[in-house]
């Protein structure tokens, strides 16, 4: 079972602010989908390769050639706040 | 712990090197330093939703040379992770690295083990403006994501390291190593080279790791070899008077030489780690190894370990010249010329070097050739040590032939002819008290006379043949 604190952990590090509410939601959501994930724990899966990914290719590489990157415009003019040729940010440090 | 006990640190390095690609790792995105902010960006590297990262085949390429350069065992599959963490410098929220499966696992450089060598991508640059002054909290930072996205190999030392002066020299062996393999320029002040230090203590004799501190962000070995040797006599310190070190990242100030902490502690690691579903595994082909291996040349230390064992080098003046690479593709040049022997080579080739400042020999108006004959006429006596660095002087700044230099100039040596015994004669007869010192035995004496003869012969006697011939003309 997920506790609060650990719940509160989880958010801080993705950034989410959760209402008491929420809280008390998110962790049984998050408990029963543990729930499942010890289900497959108690497999045997000794001697099982685990899959990274699910597709059989590898070495999908790019040769090393430079290709038009965007007007600096184009990428400012989504940002929430910019100065003139920058993407203005909280400051992580404040 | 009582203040008799004697403590040693125990440091591990990670140093991180910005590859030296056209494009970032993960999209075309030309690298750039220096360049107007923002310029250099497109979605992958912005982090925009539906944007697809493709590995640069070339940072692999650099990778597995970084790997062979240091004895690494090459994974035959190594596969991409995301780290996750929040901060400004990183647009998707997650930088991609590599974690459980590195590209090179273990090595040894010189005296110090290589844990692993792993590839991942840079993040941007930031600027903080400042405070507003008015309310907490208001400070802003400039993002310029021309540098997210560079490709770094980050090189994970095991805790081999036991001094700070070691750290410094091992990381110069390093540095050298990697600028002669091509694959970074490794410049600190540029940032293509950066160091981190886990640094713990121990008693010594005692083979236990103890808590270690992260200190981040040196930018130059002298400050990395005093930042060591703060945070060693800081930890010292908190154990002596009875405390425990904590596990923390740390900043070290070179103006104040002040340690403080970086990272509060809810800040903790905890990234989270999962295999980058956007990326499929690299496997590593035997062409691919071919490839690599044909690009890694000779390198420095053993380069330094040929010149000291089959040329006779000392060790000090292997590694002088092997240590760049420019002097040491220049002292085989001037092998290669004739029968020069390696030993005075490689003092002519110092002895040029050091008037060419920082620059290549090859660019300089000196041949290997010249030099080459300049040694010959040295060792065989027919210019002395004083006239060689003169023709040097001169090939450096005109070039030339050195014996016509010599000859234009009379700077031949005066050998065992009748000039050279009158002027040995004269010089004894000038000096009468020191003629007396030498025929009591003490050679040591001699001084004087070899100075009258080099007056009056302008240099051009060899020493040597001063001594022989006073001690002739004293009848000893
Ligand atoms: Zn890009």
């Amino acid at each position: 079972m997920i506790d609060r604190e650990q719940v509160l952990h989880v958010a801080r590090l993705a950034r989410l602010q959760l209402t008491d509410d929420e809280v008390e939601r998110m962790a049984g959501e998050l408990s029963s989908i543990l729930g499942h994930i010890e289900t497959i724990s108690g497999l045997d899966l000794d001697g099982v390769e685990p899959t990274s990914h699910v597709v059989e290719v590898s070495n999908a590489l790019r040769p090393d050639v430079p290709r038009p990157s965007l007007d600096r415009e184009v990428a400012l003019s989504q940002a929430p706040a910019r100065t003139a040729d920058g993407f203005l940010v909280p400051s992580p440090q404040a | 712990m009582s203040a008799d006990v004697e403590y040693e640190p125990v440091i591990g390095l990670e140093i991180h090197v910005q590859l030296k690609t056209r494009t970032k790792m993960f999209c075309g995105c030309e690298l750039s330093f220096g360049d107007p902010p923002n310029i250099h960006v497109c979605p992958v590297c912005l982090g925009l939703p539906g944007s697809l990262p493709v590995v640069n085949a070339r940072a692999i390429h650099l990778g597995l040379m970084i790997g062979m350069a240091v004895g690494s065992e090459l994974a035959p599959r190594s596969i991409f992770h995301r780290k996750n963490y929040f901060y400004p410098d990183l647009p998707k929220g997650y930088q991609i690295s590599q974690f459980d499966l590195p590209l090179c696992l273990g090595g040894k450089l010189g005296d110090v083990r290589i844990h692993r060598v792993h590839l991942e991508e840079d993040a941007a640059k930031l600027t903080h403006v400042g405070e507003s002054g008015r309310i907490h909290g208001s400070d802003s930072s400039i993002v310029d994501y021309n540098r997210g996205g560079t490709p770094l190999a980050e090189i994970v030392t095991e805790p081999d390291v036991r001094s700070a002066e070691q750290a410094r020299e091992w990381l110069n062996m390093l540095r050298v190593t990697l600028r002669q393999l091509g694959v970074s320029d490794v410049n600190m002040e540029e940032g293509s080279l950066r160091c981190d230090a886990n640094i713990s203590i121990r008693p010594v004799g005692d083979t236990e790791l103890h808590t270690k501190t992260e200190l981040k962000n040196m930018n130059s070995f002298r400050y990395i070899e005093r930042g060591i040797h703060a945070e060693v006599a800081r930890q010292i310190e908190i154990v002596r008077s009875g405390g425990k070190v904590q596990g923390e990242t740390l900043h070290f100030d070179p103006r104040t030489e002040r340690i403080t902490s970086l990272r509060s502690k809810e800040e903790a690691h905890d990234y989270r780690y999962f295999p980058e579903p956007d990326l499929v595994p690299i496997t590593i082909s035997a062409e691919m190894l071919d490839a690599a291996r044909a690009e890694v040349p000779e390198l420095p230390t053993a380069r330094a370990e040929r010149y000291a064992s089959t040329l006779g080098l000392s060790d000090d003046a292997a590694k002088l010249l092997a240590d760049r690479a420019e002097l040491a593709a220049y002292f085989e040049s001037v092998l290669e010329v004739d029968s020069v022997e390696p030993v005075a080579a490689a003092n002519w080739v110092t002895e040029l070097a050091a008037r060419l400042d920082e620059g290549d020999p090859a660019g300089s108006k000196v041949e290997p050739r010249a030099l080459a004959s300049l040694i010959g006429l040295l060792s065989s006596k027919a210019i002395n040590v004083g006239a060689a660095r003169q023709v040097l002087d001169r090939l450096v700044a005109e070039g030339g032939d050195p014996l016509a230099i010599v000859e234009a100039e009379g700077l031949g040596a005066i050998g065992g002819g009748d000039e050279l015994a009158d002027a040995v004669a004269a010089a004894i007869a000038a000096n009468p008290d020191v003629a007396e010192k030498i025929r009591d035995g003490n050679m040591k004496a001699i001084g004087p006379i070899i100075g009258h003869v080099m007056k009056a012969t302008k240099g051009r006697a060899d020493g040597g043949e001063v001594t022989r011939l006073v001690r002739q003309q004293l009848g000893l």
